[in-house]
C-alpha cells in the first residue's frame, strides 16, 4: 500500500492504550502474508499490507471480547465489524479501527491455476496492476487482474465503512451492485439437475475440517455448532455428501443477511469448494427482498433480527 | 533381495489399469484447483507432478467407516424383551495408492505403532493396512513447506511404501520395498530394471540435496513439556490459529477419532470418522466441563503430541512425516516448525538461575539458552546448538521466531493477556496439568477410544 509509514505511525501511537493490534506479516515464503499480533514496538516494523493480506481479521474479534484490540482493515473486513457490532457481539469502546484504500487482494488458487507449482517461491513482486512471482528459478508475471480475487474485481467498499485512523487516500469504486451477482445470476440459469449435480460433485472432497466455519468472521457459534453438536444429532458424521452439503446450506442460512461476503469461507477450503456461491445467492435475495446490505451501517438492524407485520415485499395474504 | 524394475513412462496407465482388475487403484488427479486421491479412471488419468493437496490417508483410515451394523429385534410376545443383532464389518477390499511421495505412505507407520504394535490391535485399521499397498513416487525436489529431513526422512525414504518408483529416462526405475509390493511386479510391461539404478540413485541424490536446511528439533520432548504449563506462550502460538482441522485431516500421522451411533429407527451403524484435537468436542467430558477450553490448549496438544508425547513413547520418533501441508493449506499460515522452534529456544524469564533476564531476552534471545539451558544440555543430544541455528536457516521466518524467546514478557504480564474464559484453567493448570499430560500420553496408546466416546 502506498502510506504504510503513515499506517505504521497511527499503530504506534495508539499501541500503548491497546492490549494488541492486529495486522498481517510476511508468510512462509514470498507469496504468502500472515495475521500478526503486534503487542511490541518492534512488531510493527514486521507490519506489511498488499494484495497478499487476504485474511479477514474482524474474524478474531469475538474471541477478543473484553480486551483493547486494534485491528486494520480492507473495506470488506470493516464490513464484518459493522456487522459484529450491529450484532452486539464485540464492543465499539474496545476496538479502534485502522483503515486505508484498498486496492485488492489476489486469489492464490487463481495464482497457482497460473504458475502451477507454487512450492518454491524465489520472490514476489506486486505493484497495483502486476504480479511478479519467481517460482522454481522461472519467472511469472501476471497482471493483477488475472488473479485478483473475484470479490475484489466488484469491490463496492474498497475503503473501510468505518474506521477511528485512515491512512492514505481513498479508493474509488465504481462496481456495481449487480455487477457483484452475475455469477449468481449464470448459475441460477441452470436447471435444477445440473445445480445439484454441481454441489454434489463439489462438495464431495470436502474433508468436513469446517476452515469454512472457523474463518467466518459471523459464525459465531464457534465451539457450539449444529454440525458437530450430539445432542441434539442434528447432523451425521458420515461421510457422506449429503451430510456435507447440508452443512453448507446451514452455514448460508444462518448467514442470510449477515454475511459480507469477504470470502473468507471459499478462501480457507484447503480443496477449494466455491461455497461463497451459497452465502451470495442468500444476499441477492436478501437484497431483493428487504433491499439490505450486511455490514454497511452499524445503526441498522439485519432484516432477520427484527420484524415487521407487514413487509413491502412479502405478500402473504396473496400467496 | 529387492526386485528392481522399469516400466515405460506411456505404459504407466496400462499398468493402473492392469493393478485395477484385483484391486481398487487409488491414483491423485485434479478435481477442481485440488489433488485428491481417487480411485483411478483411465479417462481422467492422473496428476503425480506435484504433492496432492490431500494425502492418501482415505486408503486406510477413511473419513468415515462403519464399524458395525445393528439391529433391535423385539420379541411380538413380550415386548420388554428385545434382540438385538450385531454385524461386524471388517473391510475385504484391497487397495493400491499410486503416486503417494514418501511422506504421504510413511505417515501410516506413525499409525501401525498405536493401532498394530500396541496392547490392543486395531482388527478394521489392520486389515485395511494388510489389503493396502503403496506405490510411492520419489519426490524430485523439496518445497519451502517440506521438512521431511528434519523427522529422521527424506524425499526417497520407502518407509511405509511396497514400491518406490523413481523418474528415470522414459520411465521410472522400481524397487520393492516389501513382499506385499513384490506381487504387484508380476505385469509383463515391467522389464528388468537393474540397468538404471546408477541413474535412479543420482535422482535421488538430487532431490535430498535440493531439500532446505532441516529445522533442528533436538530436544523437542522435553523442550515441549517445559512450556506445558506456560499459558502466556501457547497464547502467543495460537495467536492467528482459527480452530480449525484443517491441518490435522489434512496430515498423513494425524489419527485420532470419534465414534458415533446413527441409529434409525430400530436399525442403526456404529461408524468411526475422523476428529481432530483443533476441535471443542474433542475433549469435551459428559460433565459438560472441557480440559481444552481454549485454541491455545488444543493446539498445544496437536504440536506436543507429536513432538513431545508419541516420541516419548515411541523411541524418540516424532510423529511427523514433513509434508508441510498443515503450513500450506492452513488458512491462516500457522507454521508447526515455528511452534516447535519457538518451544526449543524458550528460555522462562522468572527462572531463578539467571539474575537478570530482562534485559538479556532484548538483547540477544539466541544466545541466552546456551549458559542457561546448560543442565538440560547434557541429557539430551545437545540441543544448543538448535537454538541458534533455527533461528538462521530460515531468513524470511525468522525474525518471528528471534522474538518468540523474548515472549517471556507477555507471560509475565499474563493478567493482561489471558482471556477470562481461560484463567482460571490456566490457574489449576499444575495439577491440572499433569493429568492432562498423562492422559496425552494415554491417549497414544488408545487415544481415540479414550474420549467422549465413553460418553455415548
Amino acid at each position: 500500500m502506498q502510506n504504510l509509514e503513515d499506517l505504521k505511525e497511527q499503530v504506534r501511537k495508539a499501541l500503548p492504550e491497546l492490549d494488541v493490534v492486529i495486522g498481517w506479516t510476511g508468510g512462509y515464503d514470498p507469496l504468502h502474508a500472515t495475521p500478526h499480533f503486534i503487542r511490541r514496538d518492534e512488531d510493527i516494523d514486521k507490519l506489511q499490507v498488499n494484495a497478499l493480506c487476504v485474511h479477514n481479521l474482524a474474524t478474531y474479534l469475538p474471541s477478543l471480547r473484553g480486551k483493547k484490540v486494534g485491528i486494520i482493515v480492507k473495506g470488506c473486513d470493516s464490513r464484518s465489524v459493522v456487522e459484529l457490532l450491529q450484532e452486539n457481539l464485540i464492543d465499539r469502546e474496545d476496538v479502534t479501527i485502522f483503515g486505508f484504500g484498498c486496492t485488492g487482494v489476489v486469489d492464490q488458487t487463481k495464482i497457482r491455476r497460473i504458475v502451477g507449482d507454487v512450492g518454491n517461491i524465489d520472490s514476489c513482486e506486486i505493484s497495483s496492476s502486476k504480479v511478479k512471482v519467481s517460482a522454481s528459478g522461472t519467472e511469472h508475471k501476471l497482471a493483477m487482474s488475472d488473479v485478483l480475487s473475484e470479490k475484489c474485481a466488484t469491490c463496492r467498499y474498497p475503503n473501510a465503512v468505518l474506521s477511528d485512523h485512515f491512512a492514505g487516500s481513498e479508493i474509488e469504486a465504481t462496481a456495481s451492485f449487480e455487477d457483484g451477482y452475475k455469477d449468481v445470476e449464470e448459475f441460477e440459469e441452470k436447471s435444477v439437475e445440473e445445480k445439484f449435480g454441481f454441489w454434489l460433485k463439489e462438495m464431495d472432497r470436502c474433508i468436513r475440517c469446517y476452515a469454512c466455519r472457523n474463518a467466518c468472521p459471523m459464525c459465531v457459534c464457534r465451539d457450539h455448532c449444529v454440525a458437530q453438536s450430539r445432542d441434539p444429532h442434528w447432523l451425521s458424521q458420515e461421510a457422506h455428501v449429503r451430510d456435507k452439503w447440508m452443512f453448507q446450506v446451514i452455514h448460508a442460512y444462518h448467514l442470510a443477511g449477515r454475511c459480507t461476503e469477504c470470502g473468507e469461507c471459499q478462501r480457507a477450503c484447503p480443496v477449494d469448494i466455491p461455497i461463497l456461491l451459497f452465502k451470495k445467492k442468500m444476499n441477492k435475495e436478501i437484497k431483493d427482498v428487504f433491499d439490505y446490505e450486511a455490514g454497511i451501517n452499524p445503526d441498522a438492524t439485519p432484516p432477520l433480527m427484527t420484524f415487521k407485520a407487514e413487509e413491502d415485499k412479502i405478500i402473504e395474504r396473496k400467496w | 533381495m529387492a526386485q528392481t524394475k522399469f516400466i515405460k513412462k506411456e505404459s504407466l496407465s496400462a499398468w493402473l489399469e492392469e493393478l485395477g482388475q484385483a484391486h481398487v487403484v487409488l491414483a491423485p488427479r485434479f478435481e477442481g484447483d485440488s489433488i485428491i486421491f481417487r480411485p483411478y479412471d483411465s479417462e481422467k488419468g492422473f496428476f503425480i507432478d506435484r504433492e496432492a493437496t490431500a494425502p492418501p490417508k482415505k486408503a486406510i483410515f477413511p473419513q468415515s467407516e462403519t464399524l458395525l451394523e445393528y439391529s433391535q429385534i423385539k420379541d411380538m410376545e413380550n415386548l420388554t424383551k428385545i434382540a438385538v443383532d450385531v454385524q461386524e464389518t471388517i473391510p475385504t477390499t484391497t487397495y493400491v495408492v499410486f503416486g503417494g511421495r514418501p511422506c504421504d505412505a510413511r505417515g501410516f507407520t506413525m499409525f501401525d505403532r498405536v493401532y498394530l504394535d500396541g496392547d490392543t490391535v486395531d482388527v478394521y485399521y489392520k486389515a485395511r493396512r494388510e489389503n493396502t499397498c503403496f506405490i510411492t513416487l520419489t519426490c524430485e525436489k523439496g518445497a519451502t513447506t517440506c521438512f521431511c529431513n528434519a523427522v529422521g526422512s527424506g524425499p526417497s525414504d520407502s518407509d511405509g511404501s511396497d514400491l518406490l518408483i523413481t523418474p528415470v529416462t522414459d520411465g521410472y526405475y522400481i524397487e520393492s520395498v516389501s513382499t506385499k509390493g513384490e506381487g504387484l511386479l508380476a505385469s509383463s510391461l515391467l522389464t528388468d530394471g537393474s540397468s538404471m539404478e546408477g541413474e535412479a540413485t543420482k535422482y535421488k541424490q538430487t532431490a535430498d540435496a535440493s531439500m532446505n536446511e532441516a529445522p533442528d528439533f533436538t530436544g523437542s520432548p522435553e523442550k515441549l513439556l517445559a512450556v506445558f504449563d506456560n499459558g502466556g506462550f501457547w497464547e502467543e502460538m495460537s495467536d492467528k490459529c482459527i480452530s480449525c482441522g484443517a491441518c490435522t485431516y489434512l496430515c498423513p500421522t494425524c489419527y485420532c477419532f470419534n465414534i458415533t451411533d446413527e441409529a434409525n429407527g430400530l436399525k442403526g451403524t456404529r461408524i468411526r470418522s475422523w476428529d481432530n484435537c483443533m476441535s471443542a468436542m474433542f475433549t469435551s467430558e459428559a460433565s459438560g466441563h472441557n480440559p481444552r477450553p481454549a485454541k491455545s490448549n488444543r493446539l498445544k496438544n496437536r504440536v506436543g503430541h507429536k513432538f513431545s508425547y508419541y516420541p516419548d513413547i515411541h523411541g524418540g520418533v516424532i510423529s511427523c512425516c514433513g509434508c508441510g501441508r498443515c503450513i500450506k493449506s492452513c488458512p491462516v499460515g500457522v507454521d508447526i516448525r515455528e511452534m516447535v522452534k519457538s518451544a526449543i529456544a524458550y528460555v522462562d524469564p522468572n527462572a531463578k538461575e539467571i539474575p537478570a533476564p530482562e534485559p538479556k531476552a532484548k538483547a540477544a534471545p539466541a544466545e541466552k539458552p546456551a549458559p542457561k539451558e546448560a543442565p538440560p544440555v547434557a541429557k539430551t543430544v545437545a540441543p544448543e546448538p538448535a537454538v541458534a541455528e533455527p533461528v538462521a536457516p530460515e531468513p524470511a521466518v525468522a525474525e518471528p521466531v528471534a522474538a518468540e524467546p523474548v515472549v517471556a514478557e507477555p507471560v509475565v504480564e499474563a493478567p493482561v493477556v489471558e482471556t477470562p474464559a481461560e484463567k482460571p484453567a490456566e490457574k489449576k493448570a499444575p495439577a491440572k496439568a499433569k493429568k492432562a499430560n498423562a492422559k496425552a500420553k494415554k491417549n497414544k496408546k488408545k487415544k481415540p477410544a479414550s474420549k467422549k466416546k465413553g460418553a455415548k
